[in-house]
């Protein structure tokens, strides 16, 4: 069994993180430790408001208009919401991979030259495209036709390149917003193949709806219900011996 | 326990022949709807080629007009109106997607948004002589562009202006947000969002609304007229500050004059009109089905 999330040297932590829609609580006043170097699942029933946490952690939901965001999300010492952070900066620093797969309608090449080159990348371009798509598993695929459109490619390809393309930029942490929902089976095995192989590099939170996904791929799991976190622990743990009522009956699929 | 097959049937009507008929009914309807315009267009033309026809030559094309109808021609209108063509695009295309970029990308979402987006499409509705009216006063006289084909344009572009931004918007909006967020996920200013993202996709549904612009904006009589533009040009314009007459007042003037020979050029003149606008139409649209192959959708 894993040690408790807390007690590990944390990537990135919230404290009393709330967002609002308008007039709708979303997320109510979590606070929980996203330890480093592991693979964190967000699981609930839809609603629940994971997607709306997971998309604090780089400030996507900035580009809500009606979202409101208290709290504070702490990442390398600073709060991601003070006023003086940019959140053009906080992006690059935390990547994000979406529910489906966005390659923009470029080139392979250009979907990850991109954000090098907005970044102002001083490396060698060419050689960072390759080891990000190398870091994505999907070179091998795609080495010979770098220049043939993304969206040539199979949903699966498409969503490992929009990986690789998140890589490029070198972020600490990686957010997936149920990255395989829109996948096949085997699509989506490779990706959870690719989650485990990129935990030792990155710290990866993970929005699933799938509970066997969050049990293969992750080491803890948090259990969200109507905005609030109801449960935080080691994965193993809260799948074999919940503590709390609710999360036991959404595990054994009462409700969800 | 369900009962069998005929009783089940029993509870259902289908009355199939008369779905159909209703489809075919609806069908025809709509196969008339086109006949209509189909057919208008199609005598407008066959009445103007007869018209016309013994009209059209190399030196109708290329002479000067005159009150001697044998000798007339229309080079200074076909001229004009290329002019005026171009440079109502080179206006009305940065400030209406400048407009629309900011009314979709930045602008706030309120009250004052709202407004401003309403009096937009109700500028559209506004009739053109007023546009024309607005353009003497502004560019003819208090910027001092004289009756010039700068002033002519500059009203024009002012008349296309609130289709081009509706259009632009439309377009705008029409870019999944999918796209912008993956963008904004790698560290992508919102600058840099638009400019290598959302325009490029939008640039096929922005040109189509160019194109309606400037095919509503080379038809234009009255606001030419009021800001001055001639019935009469005998001289080859060759700088935006010229004065300068085009297509539809050459036409407007020929069919005001009681000789059935003018009526004749006239005919010839909307043939070379139709043909500049059809010319000008698929120019856009070979430029848009550039833009969508490279883009791969």
């Amino acid at each position: 069994m894993n040690i408790p999330p807390g007690q590990l040297d944390s990537a990135l932590d919230t404290h009393d993180l709330s967002v609002f829609y308008g007039d709708t609580h979303a997320v109510k006043r979590i606070s929980l430790s996203i330890p480093r170097n592991r693979v964190v699942a967000f699981i609930g029933p839809s609603g629940c408001g994971k997607s709306t946490l997971l998309r604090c952690f780089n400030r996507m939901n900035d580009l809500i208009p009606a979202a409101r965001v208290e709290g504070e999300v702490n990442f390398r010492g600073t709060n991601l919401y003070a006023p003086d952070v940019d959140p053009v900066e906080v992006r690059r620093r935390i990547g994000m991979v979406f529910q489906k797969p966005n390659p923009f309608p470029k080139s392979i090449y250009e979907n990850i030259a991109f954000g090098l080159r907005i970044n102002g990348f001083r490396g060698n371009l060419d050689e960072q495209v390759e080891r990000s798509l190398r870091a994505a598993a999907i070179w091998d695929e795609v080495k010979d036709r770098l220049e043939d459109r993304a969206l040539e490619l199979s949903g699966g390809q498409q969503q490992r390149l929009c990986i690789a393309r998140a890589l490029a930029v070198e972020p600490e942490i990686l957010l997936m917003d149920e990255p395989a929902s829109a996948l096949d089976p085997i699509a989506t095995s490779r990706i959870e193949d690719l989650i485990e192989d990129l935990k030792s590099d990155y710290t990866i939170v993970i929005v699933t709806h799938n509970m066997q996904q969050a049990a293969r791929v992750s080491d803890y799991t948090a259990f969200l219900y109507i905005g609030e976190l109801i449960e935080y622990g080691d994965t193993e743990r809260l799948f074999t011996n919940p503590a709390k009522e609710r999360t036991e009956q959404y595990i054994t699929g009462r409700f969800g | 326990m369900r009962e069998a097959g005929p009783a089940r049937d029993a509870r259902f009507e289908p009355r199939l022949a008369r779905r159909r008929r209703n489809g075919r009914m609806f069908q025809a309807v709509c196969l008339a709807s086109i006949a209509v315009s189909l057919v208008t267009l199609a005598t407008l033309l066959a009445d103007i080629a007869i018209d016309g026809a013994a009209w059209l030559s190399g030196e109708f094309l290329t002479s000067f007009p005159s009150r001697i109808s044998s000798r007339a021609g229309i080079r200074p209108a076909i001229l004009g109106t290329i002019w005026i063509m171009v440079l109502v695009a080179l206006i009305s295309f940065p400030f209406g997607v400048g407009a629309a970029i900011y009314l979709e990308e930045y602008a706030p979402r309120g009250r004052l948004t709202k407004l401003i987006q309403t009096n937009i499409a109700n500028l559209a509705g506004v009739p053109s002589i007023v546009y024309g009216i607005l353009g003497l006063a502004i560019f003819v006289r208090y910027f001092g562009f004289g009756r010039s084909l700068l002033a002519g344009a500059a009203t024009l572009a002012l008349l296309v202006l609130p289709v081009v931004i509706i259009a632009a918007q439309e377009a705008i909006r029409a870019v999944p947000s999918s796209l912008r967020e993956a963008a904004y996920g790698v560290g992508a200013t919102r600058w840099q969002v638009v400019r290598s993202h959302v325009l490029p996709v939008a640039m096929p549904g922005i040109l189509t609304g160019m194109i309606l612009s400037l095919s509503r904006a080379i038809g234009e009589t009255a606001p030419l007229i009021m800001v001055g533009a001639l019935a009469f040009v005998a001289f080859t314009p060759t700088s935006p500050m010229d004065l300068f007459t085009v297509l539809p007042i050459q036409i407007f003037n020929w069919t005001a004059r009681p000789q059935a020979d003018f009526h004749g050029l006239a005919a010839a003149a909307i043939a070379v009109l139709l043909v500049l606008l059809l010319l000008m139409n698929m120019t856009a649209i070979l430029l848009r089905n550039r833009y969508q192959s490279k883009r791969g959708q």
